[in-house]
């Protein structure tokens, strides 16, 4: 039984793998974008493939410094889109990108709450509050280092309950009803929908964070045209509308 | 087991390894190259990561106020949770394979459950049920429990993963052993009291500690269930898996180097578990 459920599994990876390598019938372009352009960038994928009809977009989402690592550590991508400009600054110091970054949206954090205000929050003066569990991001991550500088700017300093290692981790906490407040991106209130509302803070231009786009070596000229595609003007009300700002 | 023939040789220890020797020949010769993968495939990627351990600073990485306090966190959460897994999962183990009841075929594959689940869904499982907006998040509330952000938490996620190792561990040697040496007890006059504690006790000892390793060292890897369900918060809920998943964003040579200790750590229980098991004769 237990050697059955065994091969079974062995031959079901195996044959996994061999159809992972089918030929594409089209050209296609591999995009690595950081996570919190999930929505945006297939959106832009679908646009484009609707005006190339030859060109697959490939889209693979993670968080920026994961892409950076894979993208230097060999992984096959044409197009990297990151969240953050010190990732992409990894890439280009590895001699790994094809033409320098172009900055196309920028972000701005802001706080988000339940629903349901549980904890009557209306400005970030009110998270510093012993009674409020508030969820941010650790300062290793580039979240966690615009949440700081709002600290900073504010002069309000946040004694959080948890400090998350990504905004997805931050927003689900919230979401569940966990923590009464979080320090997460504008889009990111927009993209979690009803069960949150957002709060905007004071100050948050102090922290803007700006998504860079570049070339990656060996990538061809296709390529370029998306990256062109998504400095365009068509891309930029994608991105506008999902909350993120103009570059 | 054995598949050897008895009665090859005299004294029994000599028979023993006699027989081990047979064994060997009953392994057919395109087996052990296919283990041999196996190991590889397990072996490379540990061999790829220590080629990346910047040694030079190995110390300091590991001794960093931030290692330090993820690793005593970990070893006091993973302790707590392999007791819960031993007091919770011994009586499931025998009443598993001791007890009928109706629907124990879904009994078993329920325990079965945080196996299978990705340790996210396990989280979120657990935020479901003792979140402050959980089924039993109430309750908690008014008894004044708030688990919330709370090394309990971690604890209760580690358990969560780790319980299904400890009781699949012993029910199958249990089941594997059979009731005989229960019911000859009992034809000899032994009470149920009394043949658990000199019969069922014993019988179950070696599996019991390698179910509570195992228990452990998953604890101790667990990461998923923790991240969803406790947050993450130096020396409260930030255990030595979630530590490295935070370190890798800024200082890969000290994620790196923590996943080395991890390892190793992993190793010496493991190994300690699994040393030639001293042979305790049961009465």
């Amino acid at each position: 039984m237990k050697h059955a459920a065994l091969t079974v599994m062995a031959l079901w990876v195996l044959t996994g793998c061999a159809t992972a390598s089918d030929t594409p019938q089209s050209e296609t372009v591999t995009v690595f974008a950081a996570a919190s352009l999930t929505d945006t960038f297939t959106q832009i994928a679908d646009d484009f493939e609707a005006d190339h009809p030859d060109v697959s977009i490939r889209l693979s989402f993670a968080g920026s410094s994961d892409l950076a690592t894979q993208i230097v550590e060999g992984a096959p991508a044409d197009v990297f889109a990151s969240a953050d400009e010190a990732q992409m600054q990894n890439v280009a110091d590895a001699g790994l990108t094809a033409a320098a970054p172009i900055t196309f949206a920028t972000n701005v954090p802001a706080i988000v709450v339940p629903a349901d205000n549980p904890a009557g929050i209306e400005s970030f003066a009110d998270l510093a509050n012993p009674d409020v569990a508030t969820v941010v991001c650790a300062p290793q991550v580039p979240c966690g280092v615009a949440e700081q500088i709002i600290e900073r700017v504010t002069g309000v300093s946040l004694s959080p309950v948890s400090e998350e290692s990504s905004v997805t981790d931050v927003l689900g906490k919230v979401t569940s009803g966990q923590a009464d407040a979080g320090i997460v991106y504008v889009t990111d209130v927009a993209r979690a929908g009803s069960p949150v509302i957002g709060i905007a803070i004071q100050g948050a231009d102090a922290a803007l964070t700006t998504y860079p786009i570049a070339l990656l070596a060996g990538a061809g000229t296709t390529a370029q045209k998306f990256v062109d595609y998504v400095a365009g003007s068509q891309a930029a009300a994608v991105f506008a509308d999902a909350g993120f700002g103009a570059p | 087991m054995t598949l050897a023939p008895t009665g090859l040789a005299g004294s029994p220890t000599a028979k023993r390894r006699d027989s081990n020797a047979t064994a060997t020949s009953y392994v057919p010769s395109w087996l052990p190259p296919i283990a041999a993968v196996g190991a590889l495939l397990i072996l490379v990627p540990l061999v790829a990561m220590a080629t990346r351990v910047d040694w030079a600073n190995f110390g300091s990485l590991v001794t960093s106020d931030s290692a330090v306090a993820a690793l005593a966190l970990s070893l006091r959460t993973s302790l707590a949770a392999t007791v819960l897994c031993v007091v919770l999962g011994v009586p499931m183990a025998i009443v598993l394979a001791r007890v009928n009841f109706p629907l124990k075929t879904l009994a078993r594959t329920l325990v079965l459950v945080p196996l299978v689940l990705p340790p996210v869904v396990g989280g979120l499982a657990l935020l479901y049920a003792f979140g402050r907006r959980g089924l039993l998040g109430g309750t908690l509330d008014v008894l004044g429990i708030d688990i919330a952000f709370s090394t309990t938490a971690v604890v209760l996620a580690q358990t969560f993963v780790a319980l299904p190792f400890m009781v699949l561990t012993l029910e199958s040697a249990l089941r594997a052993r059979g009731a005989g040496f229960e019911s000859v007890a009992a034809t000899l006059g032994a009470r149920r009291g009394y043949a658990f504690r000199h019969v069922t006790w014993p019988l179950m000892w070696p599996a019991l500690v390698a179910g509570t390793v195992l228990s452990f060292a998953r604890a101790l890897g667990e990461f998923g269930a923790t991240i969803t369900f406790a947050g993450s918060l130096e020396g409260v809920t930030r255990t030595i898996p979630l530590e490295i998943y935070l370190q890798r964003e800024v200082d890969p040579d000290a994620a790196v180097a923590l996943s080395l200790l991890l390892i190793v750590i992993a190793l010496v229980i493991v190994g300690l578990a699994y040393r030639r098991p001293v042979s305790r004769s049961a009465p």
